[in-house]
């Protein structure tokens, strides 16, 4: 297997459109993901953030622009980029009948890693995500946040050096929720995987974090998410406006 | 090998710059033994979920029982069948039936099958699936190959209890039927495959159960020889040959008496080729149902 490059973001989206017939979702989308950083992607439901997931997941074809994953070009090495891809989707995917260990050793399965490998690496993961002693237990028997936090775990399975998240912590209590955003930081701070972290929740995103705002397909706004507002500004209050104005200006 | 790729990653960590990260090599593989792996995990899940769910077992095994026991029972002094090959005697009605059964439980597999897609499309588990990094295509094959697995577990469970209502099977004839049973379950797979990419929810697949599943039953060789149709009516007879489903049953009926049928073997192979091909264009991100209908349902947000 050829080495993974060394250049290149983690995450290069340029200029994606994405149409679902006459209905553009994503217009004239760019936005890089550095390795080794957290990104939020604010949005509004309805912005675009899931399309966007799905065209990076290549659950879409990319209609419009380029995705590149780790210098690996979505179109050209789809293999390749996905391999190093890990995604928690919107909606909970786990198979609630299975115990945990059986979702997580599927989904190395569904990576090509070997049962034993993937023992090992299970075992890593669920101390990682404090829920080694459910490792045995249905998925139906676990709340929404230990769900998540398996889900995360099955993410993580194949080394992945991108983690995509699509509102993880979305219908999860303050605690749960609070874990979750916890438990991904970590990674990003001591095992250097970058994140691209889609959310509407405004606490969930630090000052030094890059922001990207999506509203109505498009990118509105970019930056440290403590300096992309005018000054004294909220990140709340700078969102606000800058979801309201477009509207307004429809109108 | 995870002590191994646990220092890469602390090599990669916290010190390094946002575009010197060493390089990280993928914990699994991407050849032809990495794919073997995900075939093997694919079809590990689905007879897992296939042995929790017990009713299903068993509804799958009382369904063709209840044909052999009582309609079987109630028909054999109106329906004798004479001497047409793969049989060299007078053969009893359930012996006759038995072939059809056993395919009988692999349509209704196929169309379970085919159900479990829209239903994990509808819950998103489709997506972790299709975002391995395997080529799509072979991901399907995957799941139908894990499909196929179920149904022959199934059709040997029916044939193991008919074995003792003197259904008159050559003990060779168990082994010789398995390559037959694996084109029938594929063929019937890819059918069912197919049906999932073209049903949007859960809710319209009965509608699919009457469509397809009743029609193929019940014109084909599955219940009474073809011979027998062509008496009542020519037009029938000719709608019987053309099903697929007929194909299927002949060719377990003559493979389960050790014996080869080349058209049904041909019919089987080629239906079961071009249906899994129109699923793959189906399931294409660029060309099919899913650039069409906005995706895994759920997604088009």
């Amino acid at each position: 297997m050829n080495p993974e490059p060394s250049e290149g973001a983690a995450l290069d989206i340029a200029d994606v459109s994405h149409n679902f017939g006459q209905r553009a979702a994503l217009s004239n989308v760019s936005l890089r993901v550095e390795r080794g950083s957290f990104t939020a992607l604010l949005g509004p439901n309805g912005a675009g953030k899931t399309t966007l997931f799905s065209v990076v997941t290549r659950l879409y074809n990319n209609q419009h622009g380029r995705v590149s994953i780790l210098g690996h070009p979505l179109d050209r090495e789809p293999s390749r980029a996905l391999a190093r891809l890990g995604v928690v989707f919107q909606a909970r995917t786990l198979d609630t009948d299975l115990t945990v260990a059986q979702n997580l050793f599927y989904h190395a399965s569904l990576h090509g890693i070997a049962r034993r490998a993937a023992r090992d690496r299970i075992d890593v993961l669920l101390n990682r995500v404090g829920l080694a002693d459910r490792r045995n237990d249905k998925i139906r028997t676990l709340s929404g946040g230990q769900s998540r936090r398996i889900e995360i775990a099955r993410s993580l399975i194949h080394e992945p050096r991108l983690l995509l998240l699509d509102e993880p912590t979305v219908g999860l209590d303050l605690e749960s929720r609070a874990d979750i955003v916890g438990i991904v930081r970590a990674l990003v701070r001591e095992e250097g995987l970058s994140v691209l972290w889609a959310t509407h929740i405004f606490e969930e995103i630090s000052a030094e974090d890059d922001v990207v705002v999506l509203h109505k397909g498009q990118v509105v706004a970019r930056g440290l998410a403590g300096g992309i507002g005018e000054a004294g500004e909220s990140l709340e209050t700078t969102f606000r406006r800058l979801v309201a104005e477009p509207s307004k200006a429809a109108a | 090998m995870s002590n191994a790729s646990d220092s890469t990653i602390a090599a990669a960590a916290p010190s390094s710059s946002a575009t010197s990260a060493k390089p990280v090599p993928h914990l699994g593989r991407l050849d032809f033994v990495g794919y073997l792996r995900a075939l093997g995990g694919i079809v590990r899940r689905e007879l897992l979920r296939f042995f929790n769910q017990k009713e299903r077992f068993f509804s799958a095994l009382v369904r063709p029982l209840v044909w052999l026991f009582i309609f079987a029972a109630g028909f054999r002094n109106t329906l004798g069948v004479s001497i047409t090959p793969p049989y060299e005697t007078y053969v009893l009605y359930e012996v006759y039936v038995v072939p059809g059964l056993a395919v009988m439980i692999q349509l209704f597999n196929g169309m379970q099958s085919s159900l479990s897609m829209v239903y994990d499309r509808e819950v998103g588990s489709m997506k972790v699936l299709l975002t391995s990094p395997y080529p799509r295509w072979t991901l399907l094959l995957a799941k139908l190959i894990a499909g196929v697995s179920v149904s022959i577990v199934q059709a040997y469970a029916f044939l193991a209890v008919a074995w003792f209502w003197e259904t008159d099977i050559p003990p060779l004839g168990y082994l010789t039927a398995l390559p037959a049973f694996i084109a029938a379950g594929l063929m019937l797979g890819a059918i069912g495959l197919f049906l999932s990419s073209m049903v949007r929810q859960l809710e319209n697949f009965a509608s699919i159960m009457n469509f397809v599943i009743f029609p193929m039953f019940f014109a084909s060789s599955a219940l009474y020889p073809l011979w027998r149709i062509r008496e009542s009516s020519e037009t029938l007879y000719w709608i019987c040959e053309a099903n697929p489903f007929s194909h299927a049953v002949e060719l377990v009926r003559f493979a389960l008496y050790a014996k080869f049928e080349p058209l049904a073997c041909a019919v089987v192979i080629g239906t079961g080729l071009a249906f899994f091909t129109l699923a793959v264009i189906a399931y294409d991100p660029g060309r099919g149902i899913m650039a069409r209908r906005g995706g895994p349902a759920g997604a088009a947000n």
